[in-house]
């Protein structure tokens, strides 16, 4: 009845979506993942205090954009993960899917609060304030409050079955804002300046300015990945504990029964 | 597969009328999202004197002087297609230069000038260090901050 | 060095940020890390007691 869609590709996807080689797998992968987090992380900032040079206008406040930009990026490039992951849980029902979907949250969470505060920090002694309500600040802070949302959501709902479709569901309603982020500044006059580095015409940022900030966009996002096999290998064993007791309530109780 | 087939239709079906549902709302909000005004829209919208809205544009390159009183700015924001006079009682931001982005906050009195209450710097997507903004200007090349978006 | 830490005047802004980002990054892999050892434990508990029930019943 599978063979149709049984090409190689789907053999590799049900094999890793199999929580108990994920694991094996994962558990391989976390030290690579945190050395190379690591050396990223320790060279960008090293060439973004010590290396780069001052922007011709904005003087060292340039040096809050080498952590401002990355978290701003892994705000959305989180919840596009969580939603990509929870369509393919909805799809195809791999319960790895909503495993990394919901070992992201709090994640990208974290980066929202850093890219809403480093932003408020870069603002005041640029713009003269630290915060507006224009399109593109708005939009992050509702991105801010559908992590929070979707987060809730699974603690809200008890059946872990049911709960992992509903977030699903709210993470691909959720994602609807990633496009009104990116495009915010195009759409609407903002305070916030428009794109420098994914554009048409290519980067308007630089080298000596670009290099640590791609190295740093780097090193945020393998940093990323690693603690997403950590979170996600907590959450296969947190599944596989609730099962042992499971199974040992039942024994007990045909046991007294006996 | 037919019923993971099933899923992914509904799935993506689901997200498009998602997405054209977000459209339309947007579409439909999309003047009251505008963070401010330039002055050709202003020209166009007709703003009674005393209504508080922001104006933004470029500071006028040689329009920036103070006022005897030592504390008033006057200068002239552009879009390079119109201009409005804009009259400041307060400190400037860091970053507010001729040529360079600016939006202001505040009310046009019946002469036509813009009284602002609060003026923010807006700054540019571009990121160099000085010397090369410096080469660049003297090459010719430079096409920093003449342009506002 | 001292003129590193001035940041060209922007001390105020440019640390905090710096701080703000270090600070949340490190309590979110140390929290993470935390919570997979903590699991790791009792599922090794749960396992081997799991073991020894079935011997005794």
């Amino acid at each position: 009845m599978q063979r149709i869609d049984a090409t190689g590709y789907m053999i590799a996807m049900q094999r890793f979506a199999n929580p108990a080689n994920f694991l094996k797998l994962a558990t391989r992968l976390t030290p690579f993942a945190a050395a190379i987090a690591f050396i990223l992380l320790a060279v960008g900032s090293y060439l973004a205090l010590f290396v780069a040079p001052p922007d011709y206008q904005q003087g060292d406040t340039v040096r809050i954009m080498f952590v401002h930009v990355p978290a701003a990026w892994m705000t959305t490039f989180c919840f596009g993960v969580m939603a990509a992951a929870s369509a393919v849980g909805l799809i195809w029902g791999h319960p790895v899917a909503y495993v990394a979907a919901k070992a992201t949250a709090p994640v990208g969470a974290a980066f929202t609060v850093m890219a809403l505060v480093t932003g408020a920090l870069w603002g005041q002694p640029m713009w003269g304030t630290w915060w507006v309500w224009d399109a593109r600040l708005t939009s992050v802070l509702i991105q801010l409050f559908i992590y929070l949302g979707y987060m809730a959501l699974w603690n809200a709902i008890e059946d872990p079955v049911r709960g992992a479709k509903a977030t699903a569901i709210f993470a691909l309603v959720g994602a609807v804002n990633l496009p009104i982020i990116k495009f915010s500044v195009e759409w609407w006059n903002t305070l916030h300046q428009p794109a420098s580095i994914a554009r048409v015409e290519g980067p308007a940022i630089h080298s000596s300015i670009l290099t640590p900030l791609l190295i740093m966009l780097a090193g945020f996002t393998v940093f990323y990945i690693w603690l997403l096999l950590v979170r996600m290998r907590q959450e296969i064993l947190a599944r596989r504990i609730r099962t042992l007791q499971l199974a040992r309530t039942r024994k007990l109780q045909v046991g007294e029964a006996g | 597969m037919t019923r993971k087939r099933r899923r992914l239709y509904l799935v993506v079906g689901a997200m498009a009328l998602l997405g054209v549902a977000a459209a339309l709302v947007l579409t439909a909000i999309r003047d009251t999202l505008v963070f401010f005004y330039s002055p050709m829209e202003l020209a166009e919208k007709d703003i009674p004197p005393g209504k508080n809205f922001r104006l933004g544009g470029l500071v006028a390159e040689g329009s920036v002087e103070k006022l005897p009183d030592g504390l008033t700015t006057r200068f002239v924001i552009t879009d390079l297609s119109a201009e409005v006079p804009v009259l400041y009682r307060d400190l400037l931001p860091d970053l507010f230069r001729e040529g360079q982005g600016v939006v202001a906050e505040g009310a046009l009195n019946p002469e036509g000038v813009f009284m602002a209450r609060q003026v923010l710097a807006k700054h540019d997507e571009n990121y160099m260090p000085p010397e090369v903004a410096e080469a660049l200007k003297k090459s010719g090349q430079w096409q920093g901050a003449a342009e506002t978006e | 060095m001292a003129e590193f830490f001035a940041m060209g005047g922007f001390a105020a802004f440019v640390w905090p940020a710096w701080a703000t980002v270090i600070i949340l990054m490190a309590a979110i892999a140390l929290a993470s890390l935390r919570r997979l050892r903590q699991t790791e434990a009792t599922l090794t508990a749960l396992e081997s007691g799991a073991s020894i029930k079935t011997d005794i019943t």
